[in-house]
């Protein structure tokens, strides 16, 4: 009844001309002008900020050109926090993917209370990160922490792991494999639940081993599966900096400063915001390029059913 | 060529018996059907002996070996599922040649057998295709294609016609039954659909909640069949059961031996329902329905006084407390007899 109703209303909107194109922008207004306030705006007025000087009391905002990005290819500590975030990347992506994956075809097999092993996998992800890296914080403490305890019982020395610019770093990596394995798996899980269990038997009949059928056949259709989580993954990689602040403040001497981290400091505790937007725009500038590469690479060896 | 025995096995879910102490044997080189009605164990008995489900008692000898406790693989056995099971990113020659690739086959004698099974089955000029690329019946003859390039001895069907259309069920039906024969392979094929059955087996087996019902030749189900399950199993419309007053015995004649006339057990149209070559007719027999097969176009009004007579060796007698057939009876009731024998 009211789909019939709207739908005479609807012609008889279409019959007045331009008052049909009104009705659709009106539609869209709410959806675009969200949009637009929260991400279009910004991202464009971040570019802009990044072309003048930081504001201060009396002085208003001055065009300076490329003279921050100038700056920053002078800055030491933009240098180091861009390679560690490299460092980061490598250190965590394909080890978290490669567990994700480990993960996902152990419990997708038939075996005894793997209900509670896919909820024990995917806890990591519920918890707040904040909460995470507390519990890791305690693991990695000097003497008493679970890792050092544990180290000696072989009878290492007692480390400082987060305060050792050698060691601080890799710390931060293992905390986010930990985290986003279990995330990760899930994406993997509900791919490999698509694959008929048939495949497998016809497999099987022909003699080939699990590892052949997994390498020959599960692996290349997971493909986008894997290639949609990278994505995620390279993303995350950038832009989740919760446990930095909690574990190790970037310290010790930015050892552990991620990109990220950086602008958070340099925008939010020395409030020099240009410089931040400039960092912002390189950022952005890194992702998409990531991004781009990704979808254009992968996507021509990746199988869509 | 390779002779398939079943020896009463079983298998058992928790509490229901899926296949219960089933035996049989399939002939080198035969077609055998295992018939039946969803849920029946058809599936499962193939999956057993495909080793795909391991049997819960009983054993399997596949041309003379026991492959009871053997993995699929070294069953010497080849196998089409329902759903083709293909592998979606390899191409069709891929999918043909996974099992050689397995097995290292060398590329030479891949190529040419591949070649070979490709020309033979009509997917020459497919083979570069993805099999979302090809239309149901395409990816039949290449799931047909990847289990006659082993060269097993031995081929397993199960419901291998019924995601395809009528015409080309008919089609393939003619092509799967010249191959096997060509090929010499045994042949056990899963079906739910009676005309595949008698069109194609050496041998039928019907089963019916994980036994079996009869285990014969396509003619002799149709002409002897054992029980009422059977015998209403085979033949459209189905054979009809009726009592005729009697308690003992239920009485089974089939709609195409049924004469309609002047002469015979008095009944009531109640509907004719016309197919062409045939028209098939509604009978009410006291408070019994009888369908009659009547050749070429009869027009009955709902309602009409008619006679029902048949030929005394077109009966069929089941004991109608164990639905078993009974061949022993002999002397039918003198009052039937006088009415119906025409």
């Amino acid at each position: 009844m009211t789909e019939l109703a709207a739908g005479t209303i609807a012609r008889r909107r279409t019959g007045r001309g331009f008052i049909p194109s009104i009705h659709g922008w009106l539609l869209l207004l709410p959806a675009a002008v969200l949009l637009v306030s929260f991400t279009h705006w910004p991202t464009a007025a971040t570019i802009i900020d990044s072309f003048f000087s930081t504001p201060k009391g009396a002085r208003p905002a001055v065009f300076v050109g490329v003279e921050n990005y100038e700056a920053m290819l002078d800055d030491p500590i933009f240098w180091r926090a861009l390679w560690n975030n490299v460092v980061y990347c490598i250190g965590t992506i394909p080890a978290s993917i490669a567990l994700a994956l480990l993960m996902a075809v152990f419990v997708n097999g038939r075996l005894a209370g793997r209900g509670f092993l896919r909820l024990a996998y995917f806890t990591p992800t519920v918890l707040p990160m904040i909460a995470v890296a507390n519990i890791w914080l305690f693991f990695f403490s000097p003497s008493y922490g679970l890792v050092d305890q544990v180290t000696a019982l072989f009878g290492a020395p007692a480390r400082n792991w987060l305060g050792d610019p050698s060691t601080a770093l890799w710390c931060i990596v293992v905390v986010t494999i930990w985290k986003e394995a279990g995330f990760f798996m899930i994406f993997y899980l509900a791919a490999l639940q698509q694959i008929s269990p048939r495949l497998a038997e016809a497999a099987a009949l022909e003699g080939a081993s699990r590892w052949y059928f997994f390498r020959r056949i599960t692996f290349p259709l997971l493909m986008p599966t894997t290639l949609f989580v990278l994505v995620n993954a390279v993303i995350n990689a950038f832009r989740l900096v919760d446990h930095i602040v909690v574990m190790t403040r970037g310290g010790p001497d930015n050892a552990t400063a991620l990109l990220l981290f950086y602008i958070y400091e340099i925008g939010f505790k020395f409030w020099d915001t240009s410089y931040a937007a400039t960092l912002t725009v390189v950022l952005l500038a890194i992702l998409a390029a990531v991004a781009i590469g990704q979808f254009l690479f992968l996507d021509r060896r990746v199988h869509y059913q | 060529m390779a002779r398939i025995e079943v020896d009463s096995v079983s298998k058992v879910w928790g509490a229901t018996r899926a296949v219960d102490g089933v035996s049989f044997a399939a002939g080198a080189g035969s077609l055998l059907v295992l018939l039946g009605p969803s849920g029946c164990g058809k599936s499962t008995t193939l999956r057993l002996i495909a080793g795909l489900e391991s049997v819960s008692s009983g054993r399997i000898r596949i041309g003379g070996t026991d492959v009871t406790d053997l993995p699929p693989a070294k069953r010497q056995i080849a196998m089409v599922f329902q759903s083709y099971a293909l592998f979606p990113h390899l191409t069709v020659a891929e999918n043909i040649v996974f099992g050689l690739r397995v097995r290292r086959t060398g590329a030479a004698e891949r190529r040419e057998r591949l070649a070979r099974v490709a020309a033979l089955l009509g997917l020459d000029k497919l083979l570069d295709r993805k099999p979302a690329q090809l239309s149901g019946g395409q990816q039949q003859r290449v799931a047909l294609g990847r289990a006659i390039i082993a060269e097993k001895p031995v081929c397993l069907m199960d419901e291998p016609l019924s995601n395809l259309d009528a015409q080309l069920r008919h089609e393939m039906r003619r092509e799967i039954r010249a191959l096997q024969q060509k090929l010499g392979i045994t042949m056990v094929y899963v079906t739910h659909d009676q005309t595949e059955a008698m069109s194609m087996a050496d041998q039928v087996i019907l089963m019916r909640e994980g036994r079996i019902e009869q285990d014969a030749a396509p003619a002799v189900l149709y002409a002897k069949p054992a029980t009422v399950f059977a015998a209403r199993f085979i033949g459209t419309p189905p054979m009809n059961i009726l009592s005729l007053g009697r308690k003992d015995l239920l009485l089974g004649i089939r709609p195409e031996d049924v004469i309609l006339g002047d002469r015979g057990i008095e009944a009531q149209v109640e509907s004719a329902e016309y197919l062409g070559a045939d028209t098939i007719v509604a009978c009410r027999v006291g408070g019994e329905l009888a369908l009659v097969r009547a050749p070429g176009r009869v027009d009955f009004a709902s309602g009409a006084p008619t006679r029902l007579s048949w030929r005394r060796d077109a009966i069929h007698w089941f004991d109608a407390a164990t639905g078993r057939r009974r061949d022993d009876v002999t002397d039918a009731p003198q009052d039937l007899i006088r009415e119906t024998i025409a």
